[in-house]
């Protein structure tokens, strides 16, 4: 049966891959919900689809995804607005800014809240609801950085890994129920997140990403490297043992 | 006994050059697809065209009034008439490069104005995609940039002119002095009198570059998505359409964003103001004299030669885009594209070129202008050229602005297809007037009478006809634009 979403919620929608990827939503026929903390952001982004897409293809919640006793009647409450879901992307993420000599659990604790304790505040009720409708699909945008410890953002990198695995663990828990969870895996994207980082190569745009990920979620890919070239370099980081790793400056 | 019946007969185009002491002359748009005979005079001074307009009065003879001729259609064309070049009344009358305000004749381009003005930090704040229009023509037209978003039409930036209407009188007109005439001549395409002096507020640059950036989208929504939501991140906005392909890439394209410097992010300023700096280079690829690139381009404009040149300009354009990571552009390089391949409009050959501009209010605009294309896809019309641009209202009478978007589409005409372009155009101005938009007299040469007028609300057009009574009582100044969309004022 041909891949099609009619409607969607796209957790951190207020800017880049989340934003983009929202806009894709709409623009394949979907109406959106939108979910970010920034509300004139949010705004911007509504505003944006309902012109280029048709009024009400986009609708704005307002949400920190630290806020986790709120997440679950939100998520009933954007349902009922919705009259039903069929995909649900977790796209919200964060970056500390982490010195290399530098180990602060007050920077690395909203690292970890945002990036995983956020996705699944907002995965479990929707893995619940499809579920019981026995279909749906969900995405989490998760990163290559998750593929290993490196040195640079270690709590980054782990909850990247933790996405993942919860990810695949939904996957094996709901392919049951005919339901698709896809793990994004982006490679340097031109973000907010990225910008005046140097050594970017690869870089693509948040739209281009969209367009990928897309493509990933409407094959039912498990997991999908964005582009997929980073497949390859996750595949030789993965693959070089832990004491020659341990000395590379990457 | 009404005042016309007083007057003579209307005289023919022979004793009206014999009258002036000239010949008659061809003249033609911008796009080449119109042109007409008229007696072509060009005056230099108000009492020269006091007398021009007695003379008028007197022998019945009807006016029109061309500026750099830069209009696409026929709106600086009088054929049969008059015609008033103001290209030798263009003296700049004074600059104050402390406030940044310039007094110009209406002849003055505004390539002399950002000459003038650049070297002390100024740049005019609204500008066409070519540096040649005069400052009357683009007043006549209520022209407007790459930044109406931000910065609105020129006419916003108007502080005052001089106005002589057909009775002789030179009024002051301001915002706050003769308010009404202001509003009304500015964008009334030489319906009510000649700008003879204008004073602008020019725009403060830090610097003589941009921030510029390039950013590909695969489809026309994807086109307003992003203009719509960063429209008030950029001083200017722009997206180019490649309009050949459909489905889910119709109205793909490339959008160019660009923002003014912040004081203090050029380091060395000075490089950058100055004319010098600013010219646009002689030659292209280094090598190519650019004089000659409308020649090299002419194999190339047709069905598939156009296809393939925005294919690969799109391609390209997506390739080098560099969205988030801006580059250094001049403000001459940034805003004069046309001027990059002087006389391209030879390109399409003998029957020239129209472009069609559609504004449409921003809740329809993507549903209307995709429609708009697919016709001219199922028509087998297909524009070679798009620009669309992110507009907002402004105060004067004719506006064609709405807060929305416009689509200009330039389309080659033949002698083949002259007839079917005109009666597409037909159609897709019912599409426009269904839902609300607007077009654009500057670059108009197909819009009927009846359009017009159900674009325009009634009371718009009473105010505007009355002021056409009191300022030019015998509906004397004319051109075949006018004649066209208001045969009713100009009979």
């Amino acid at each position: 049966m041909p891949f099609s979403c009619q409607k969607a919620i796209v957790v951190g929608a207020s800017s880049g891959m989340g934003a983009a990827f929202a806009r894709e939503l709409a623009a394949r026929g979907a109406t959106v919900a939108l979910v970010a903390r920034r509300k004139d952001e949010l705004d911007k982004v509504r505003a944006a689809i309902d012109t280029a897409w048709g009024e009400g293809r986009a609708r704005a919640y307002v949400h920190d995804v630290t806020s986790y006793e709120d997440t679950a009647s939100l998520f009933a409450a954007i349902v009922s607005d919705l009259d039903g879901l069929d995909l649900i992307c977790y796209a919200a993420g964060t970056m500390a800014d982490i010195g290399p000599d530098e180990f602060d659990s007050a920077k690395d604790k909203p690292v970890v809240e945002v990036n995983l304790l956020g996705a699944i505040a907002w995965l479990n009720p929707a893995a619940k609801l499809f579920q019981d409708q026995r279909r749906g699909t969900i995405v989490g945008i998760g990163s290559i950085a998750g593929d290993r410890g490196r040195r640079a953002y270690p709590s980054y990198h782990a909850a990247k890994a933790g996405l993942a695995t919860f990810l695949e663990s939904l996957r094996n828990r709901l392919s049951q129920h005919g339901v698709n969870v896809t793990t994004i895996k982006p490679g340097f994207i031109d973000t907010a997140m990225t910008r005046g980082m140097s050594g970017l190569f690869w870089l693509r745009t948040a739209d281009e990403a969209a367009r990928m990920i897309w493509k990933a979620v409407s094959k039912r890919r498990s997991t999908s490297y964005v582009p997929a070239r980073w497949r390859i370099v996750s595949w030789v980081i993965r693959a070089i043992p832990s004491v020659i790793f341990r000395r590379l400056s990457i | 006994m009404t005042t016309s019946e007083t007057m003579a007969e209307p005289m023919g185009l022979k004793d009206i050059a014999a009258e002036l002491g000239h010949v008659p002359s061809t003249v033609y748009g911008w796009g080449l697809s119109t042109h007409s005979e008229s007696v072509v005079v060009r005056p230099t001074s108000v009492a020269e065209l006091s007398r021009l307009f007695q003379k008028a009065r007197e022998k019945r003879i009807t006016i029109g009034m061309r500026g750099s001729g830069c209009s696409y259609g026929d709106a600086s064309q009088n054929g049969g008439g008059i015609l008033l070049d103001f290209s030798e009344f263009a003296n700049i009358r004074s600059f104050d490069a402390d406030n940044g305000i310039i007094v110009v004749e209406p002849g003055v381009t505004l390539e002399m104005v950002w000459r003038r003005v650049i070297a002390a930090g100024w740049w005019p704040p609204v500008v066409s995609g070519t540096m040649y229009p005069s400052l009357g023509g683009l007043l006549a037209a209520n022209i407007h940039g790459k930044n109406n978003w931000r910065a609105g039409t020129i006419g916003e930036h108007v502080e005052s002119f001089r106005f002589l209407d057909m009775n002789g009188e030179e009024l002051h007109c301001s915002r706050h002095e003769n308010s009404e005439l202001f509003h009304a001549a500015i964008g009334s395409f030489g319906m009510l009198g000649c700008f003879t002096e204008i004073t602008l507020k020019l725009k403060k640059v830090h610097s003589g570059y941009l921030d510029v950036e390039r950013i590909s989208v695969p489809s026309l929504p994807h086109m307003i998505a992003y203009l719509e939501e960063n429209k008030d991140a950029y001083d200017y906005l722009v997206g180019w359409i490649d309009c050949f392909p459909a489905g889910k890439h119709l109205g793909r394209g490339l959008i160019h964003v660009a923002n003014h410097l912040p004081q203090g992010a050029d380091e060395d300023p000075g490089s950058g103001l100055s004319p010098a700096a600013q010219d646009l280079p002689a030659y292209l690829f280094g090598v190519l004299p650019k004089s000659w690139m409308w020649w090299f381009l002419k194999p190339f404009v047709n069905d598939t030669g156009m296809r393939l040149v925005n294919a690969v300009k799109y391609l390209t354009g997506t390739l080098g885009q560099t969205r988030g990571t801006p580059h250094r552009e001049g403000h001459a390089a940034f805003a004069f594209l046309l001027d990059y391949v002087p006389d391209w409009k030879k390109s399409y050959g003998t029957g020239g070129l129209i472009q069609y501009q559609t504004f449409i209010p921003k809740a329809n605009a993507s549903a209307v202008h995709c429609h708009l294309l697919g016709m001219c896809h199922r028509a087998g019309l297909i524009p070679y050229l798009g620009v669309y641009k992110r507009h907002r209202p402004d105060p004067f009478l004719l506006t064609h602005a709405v807060d929305g978007f416009s689509f200009a589409m330039d389309f080659r005409v033949t002698e083949e297809n002259r007839e079917r372009l005109w009666e597409l155009t037909h159609r897709m101005d019912e599409e426009v007037v269904e839902a609300g938009g607007r077009l654009y007299f500057a670059k108009d040469a197909t819009t009927l009478s009846t359009t017009v007028r159900r674009i325009w609300p009634k009371e718009t057009l009473d105010k505007f006809f009355e002021l056409k009574r009191k300022h030019d009582p015998e509906a004397l100044l004319q051109t075949n634009l006018a004649r066209r969309v208001f045969p009713d004022i100009t009979s």
